[in-house]
């Protein structure tokens, strides 16, 4: 009996759990990148244990990959050199690791997994309790396997109504984060459900799940259906989890029948209006891409916004496929050609300009918009630019036409 | 006793610790780089002893943990705020940064103010004002005592939280 996340840490422990117990639990797979990998990694050799399981951990080089600067060239020499040490062979540089985590199976439905960067709720939205934590929690993991955990309250969300294109689970998460803020779940499970929900693809609702990060939330169900279980393998032996006369700690209905495309306006990704009160603001970059929008889908929606135009002169526009499947996917499609041919930057899977490193860093005065989770000033580069969150419709709306542009005005 | 930091809501861990600085895990470093364009005085002028005071979700955002690395550093004794963003409680906790939440001196305490704290039951005394802020968890306590997340595991294994409330 339960919510989706007592059901899952329930299934895995072999009793039922309630909100607000804690609980030590074992974690099918931990992963950390190249920036919080040499903490944890750290944490690990303070542990003085033999690593526990090297199938159960990823490493993934993405948010400075390929090394920009030799601070970055020697993290990822340690990282290397950590994994040969420890017959890691789960090593990956060809994507944001939370498109590696589910691509590569990592993440299942019903399983509970670990990584060392605040948007591993992501997986949530294949039905696997995951979450974020530090390097030492993972460093802790790398020893022993198991991680604790206070099984979280839950936010239920029911979303109704009709979603019409080019309106995407993007919008409706940036919704909910403008409705509920930054904090609106701190420490709760979100759990995505109802009919628009149901109706979505697996893309659609890893973004759900995703944003919920930025709800404070510790993850972001959603419920297992056979959209699921066409994308993914569930683990042999544990139960496809679904909740049982769940009790909530609070739920939230959305109809998004009339919902307008959102934007999230500095300083904060809660400060979400209607696209209506910004439209026509010039915009110097955009930047398309994250572990919230550089899935295929997301390549598709851009290629068509930009199919016979071309970028505005003023504004530069960086997009950044997630991982080297969706990359070589879009290019067999022709999509990445039509985004090169419209003078779009393409740049290598990983996180790209999203934090403010490499590919398109920004300067003072200057806005950008970008369809990943964050616009906390200096995220993005010079902490005197201004960063503007939208679904990529909007993003490739707004960089042919070189200002923040409804989609629905363009083509 | 010392000097209180006052930050306002919402600061992130880009705010503490942008990007373009954590690609290191040398904890001085760190420290020179926190805060620094979020309160660019700060990393100059802070002394051991000193409290960051802030407002509401301290720490959201990115789990870097470079952030409450760079923190405990500069000596800061603990971090009182009105709320703490999950991962950032969390991590701060493993690594022997004290937090306390305190709604109350969050909202009284002005910048420059003399602070100090009682880290076991979450009080905060400034200019003979007494706030009371939630004393830590059973759980936290246990790996404040042990020295950290590291050490209590090492040492006593998971058995040692497995009892506790968090
Ligand atoms: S794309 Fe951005 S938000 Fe996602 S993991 Fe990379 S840096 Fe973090």
């Amino acid at each position: 009996m339960g919510t989706l996340v007592e059901e899952i840490i329930g299934n895995r422990l072999g009793r039922s759990v309630s909100a607000g117990d804690t609980v030590v639990a074992p974690v099918d797979c931990a992963f950390a990148h190249d920036v919080t990998a040499p903490l944890a990694i750290e944490a690990f050799e303070r542990m003085e244990m033999p690593l526990h399981d090297p199938q159960r951990v990823v490493l993934v080089f993405d948010h400075v990959m390929p090394a920009a600067t030799v601070a970055a060239a020697e993290l990822h020499q340690r990282i290397r050199r950590f994994a040969a040490d420890h017959q890691v062979r789960n090593l990956f540089a060809e994507g944001i690791c939370h498109i590696i985590m589910v691509e590569r199976g990592y993440a299942r439905p019903g399983g509970i997994v670990v990584g060392a960067d605040s948007h591993s709720t992501t997986y949530g939205g294949l039905g696997c309790f995951s979450t974020g934590m530090g390097s030492t929690d993972v460093g802790v993991i790398l020893a022993t396997g198991r991680t604790w955990f206070r099984v979280p309250q839950t936010l239920r969300v029911e979303v109704t109504g009709e979603l019409r294109a080019p309106l995407t689970a993007k919008d409706v998460a940036l919704h909910v984060l403008g409705s509920i803020g930054g904090d609106g779940a701190d420490y709760m499970a979100v759990e995505w459900g109802g009919e628009t929900v149901a109706r979505m693809t697996l893309d659609q609702r890893l973004t759900l799940a995703n944003m919920a990060a930025d709800m404070g939330g510790k993850t972001g169900l959603c419920e297992v259906d056979e959209t699921t279980l066409e994308g993914t393998t569930p683990i042999d032996g544990v139960p496809i989890p679904q909740p049982r006369s769940p009790r909530y700690a609070d739920t939230l209905h959305v109809d998004v029948t009339h919902l307008q495309p959102q934007i999230a306006m500095p300083p904060a990704a809660d400060n979400v209006h209607d696209i209506a009160d910004v439209a026509g603001t010039p915009i110097d970059e955009v930047y398309i891409g994250s572990c919230t929008n550089g899935r295929l889908e997301d390549m598709e929606v851009i290629a068509r916004y930009l199919s016979g135009h071309t970028v505005h002169p003023n504004t530069r526009t960086v997009v950044v496929p997630a991982s080297r499947r969706i990359y070589t996917e879009a290019l067999r499609r022709g999509w990445i050609e039509t985004i090169v041919e419209a003078g779009a930057l393409v740049m290598n899977p990983g996180c790209g300009p999203c934090l403010g490193r490499q590919h398109g860093v920004v300067a003072a005065g200057e806005r950008v918009v970008s369809t990943s989770n964050r616009n906390y000033p200096g995220r993005m580069g010079s902490p005197h630019a201004e960063i503007y969150l939208t679904s990529p419709a909007v993003a490739a709306a707004t960089a042919v036409a070189g200002c923040i542009t409804d989609p629905r005005s363009a083509r | 006793m010392g000097r209180a930091w006052v930050l306002g809501d919402g600061v992130s861990t880009d705010a503490v610790m942008p990007g373009r600085f954590n690609l290191t895990t040398d904890p001085k470093t760190l420290a020179h780089a926190c805060l620094c364009e979020a309160r660019p005085d700060f990393a100059a002028g802070v002394q051991p002893g000193d409290v960051i005071i802030a407002g509401r979700n301290f720490g959201c955002g990115s789990s870097r943990e470079h952030a409450p690395v760079s923190i405990r550093e500069t000596g800061v004794v603990a971090v009182v705020a009105a709320s703490f963003a999950r991962i950032f409680a969390r991590n701060a906790v493993n690594i022997g940064l004290p937090v306390i939440r305190c709604p109350a001196a969050a909202a009284a305490i002005v910048d420059g103010d003399s602070v100090e704290v009682d880290l076991r039951t979450g009080t905060v005394i400034s200019g003979g004002r007494r706030f009371d802020g939630e004393a830590p968890s059973q759980l936290a306590v246990r790996i404040a005592d042990a020295g950290g997340l590291v050490e209590l595991i090492h040492d006593s294994g998971w058995a040692a939280l497995e009892e506790s409330r968090a």
